[in-house]
């Protein structure tokens, strides 16, 4: 599995109120919740994203509310994956659990700028700056880590599980 | 590179020799347990993934706590949702009113959790069995209901703080009062995502049912899980209680933790913890003249009958202060009928606390004792966020029994020793 993409850059602590800010929280529809994704931290990045695009960001991305909103509204607009050098825990589970590819890689988030064509290889765990001509190294994805991405979240995986039996 | 407790018990579990932090592992379930809040969202998840059984009728554990006996209609539809589903899908471990109690109190006493075994809950403190040795953590829903289905759960595997106990508590110091006097040192973060080990010659200075109130507030620290090594208390208490074959985990002694805490109990003091952070402690000689209008005594951090104990030295005898409200609530059935038998329902009731049923009840203002605008209370629960008892005014002060107890009997807060030399 592998995806190639734009960068947005963010830095440290974006938290789930600016990654969907709660006065939009009335409805649960994906594509409603994509077109306010990052409204109060970025205004231009639903104008801007394209499938594929990828987001980057320093420490403890996700903080604050459990809202399982935050990972399907960065789902929805498009972006393929988010790289940052940590997660807010509970962020990290709902984002695994719905099927939004993340990495943790420190390194590759120190050499990554806003606008680099960024490609990721979940099976090798290898982020590539295509931009820059580097490459960083990250944990592969475990196989049923993978099987849970190409399911589209854990929900179906599990569904998919009981139609093959 | 050595392996924490938590790490080998993940490693065992997912069925590899070795893991390292960071690791994504998927690992096999030996309880899933839900509540009457969480259970009705895993249960629609679960429906979601088309599952329609679960995956072994032993390990699933629902246990309807939070608001019952039911205390509105809402709850009462929650607890028939929960109650249709558990007779539908025969799960052995359903536990309604009559048999039921605080499910932190209520697993471990039912031997439902030994050493070694690997247990989610869609409940933040589900970390409580961290005190038997078991690797134990809170989930959300969707997990829980992935968990009913499969028998298993991805983790990410954590690093870990050590913390080594020497010496030993003196006077009332309890559990309560370390994990207090911890999280109060290291922050409502200071552990986040790690696991905290506990070890060290002093653990044997502590009792079962205050190592379970250690545990229980691991999360009060941002912990992801907290453990204690095990010993022959551990091994006793195991053997009392369950049939289930366990195992004791030990860390490597290359293990490699984030930080190593060196703690002598002998030096710890009474703890309080003001409102409106667990971290916001003070010992009781700092704590000054602070009036009370509620004592709650209970919870599943302290609602075991070593804390009913407690209390009842205290307050045997004595007159809960007019215009105090005391409310006892023990964590389980068994508790409370033995402390019926031993006598400290009726020291209770005669020193003015009414005694409830087992319920979460007032610990997340539920309902049996909610705070009005501008009351304060001590209580041994282990939350005191702003509103969690009741008005976004009134203030909580998490306590030992001890403590609680002391301060019933003056209506302000007070240390348990000053009470009884003044006798
Ligand atoms: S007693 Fe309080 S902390 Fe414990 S499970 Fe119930 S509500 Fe949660």
């Amino acid at each position: 599995m592998k995806v190639k993409g734009k960068v947005f850059r963010y830095q440290n602590n974006v938290d789930t109120d600016v990654i969907i800010p709660a006065r939009y929280l009335n409805t649960s529809d994906p594509k409603e919740l994509a077109a306010h994704c990052m409204e109060d931290i970025d205004p231009d990045f639903v104008k801007n994203v394209k499938p594929g695009d990828i987001i980057v960001a320093d420490r403890n991305f996700g903080c604050g509310s459990s809202r399982e909103h935050a990972p399907i509204a960065i789902k929805a607009s498009g972006i393929s994956c988010v790289i940052a050098s940590t997660f807010a825990r509970i962020f990290y589970r709902n984002a695994i659990n719905i099927g939004l590819p993340i990495l943790e890689c420190e390194q590759a988030v120190k050499g990554i700028e806003a606008g680099d064509e960024v490609e990721v290889d979940f099976d090798a765990g290898i982020i590539r700056n295509l931009t820059k001509g580097t490459a960083f190294k990250a944990r592969p994805f475990p196989e049923f880590m993978k099987k849970i991405m190409a399911a589209d979240g854990l929900v179906n995986y599990i569904r998919d599980k009981y139609k093959d039996n | 590179m050595g392996m924490t407790m938590t790490q080998k018990i993940l490693a065992a579990h997912a069925g590899l020799d070795k893991v390292e932090p960071g690791q994504l592992v998927e690992a096999d379930l030996d309880l899933v347990l839900g509540n009457d809040i969480t259970a009705p969202v895993a249960i629609r998840e679960f429906q979601k993934m088309g599952a329609n059984k679960v995956y072994d009728k032993s390990k699933v554990a629902l246990v309807l706590d939070h608001f019952t006996p039911n205390k509105d209609i809402k709850a009462a539809e929650q607890c028939r949702f929960v109650r249709e589903f558990a007779q539908r899908m025969g799960v052995e471990n359903f536990f309604d009113v009559g048999e039921m109690g605080i499910e932190h109190c209520l697993l471990p006493e039912k031997g439902l959790v030994g050493p070694g075994d690997l247990v989610i809950g869609a409940d933040s403190h589900t970390c409580t069995y961290g005190a038997l040795g078991a690797f134990s953590t809170g989930v959300g829903s969707t997990d829980m209901g992935a968990g009913m289905a499969t028998g298993k759960c991805w983790f990410k595997v954590p690093t870990a703080i050590k913390f080594v106990l020497r010496g030993k508590p003196s006077g009332w110091v309890s559990g309560k009062d370390i994990i207090l006097h911890i999280i109060g040192m290291i922050g409502v973060d200071g552990a986040l995502y790690k696991s905290m080990e506990f070890m060290g010659e002093g653990l044997q200075n502590i009792s079962m049912d205050g190592r379970f109130t250690m545990a229980n507030m691991a999360i009060e620290a941002g912990a992801k899980n907290g453990i204690f090594m095990v010993d022959e208390k551990t091994m006793e208490y195991a053997r009392a209680h369950s049939k289930k074959p366990w195992k004791a985990y030990e860390p490597d002694d290359d293990a490699v933790y984030d930080e190593a805490y060196e703690i002598d109990l002998s030096k710890i003091r009474p703890t309080i913890a003001f409102p409106h952070l667990p971290d916001n402690t003070r010992t009781i000689d700092e704590a000054g003249d602070v009036e009370i209008h509620q004592v709650v005594i209970g919870s599943c951090t302290n609602g075991r009958l070593e804390d009913l104990r407690v209390a009842a030295k205290i307050l045997k005898g004595r007159k809960v202060r007019r215009g105090v409200r005391v409310i006892i609530f023990p964590g389980t059935q068994k508790v409370y009928l033995d402390a019926l038998k031993e006598g400290l329902i009726e020291q209770f009731i005669e020193a003015g606390a009414v005694v409830s049923t087992p319920t979460c009840g007032p610990c997340l203002g539920g309902h049996m004792g909610i705070l009005g605008k501008g009351e304060r209370a001590v209580s041994t629960t282990n939350r005191n966020f702003v509103g969690r008892m009741g008005h976004t005014e009134s203030e909580v002060y998490l306590a030992s029994p001890a403590v609680a107890a002391a301060s019933a009997v003056t209506g302000r807060i007070t240390d348990p020793d000053t009470l009884l030399k003044a006798d």
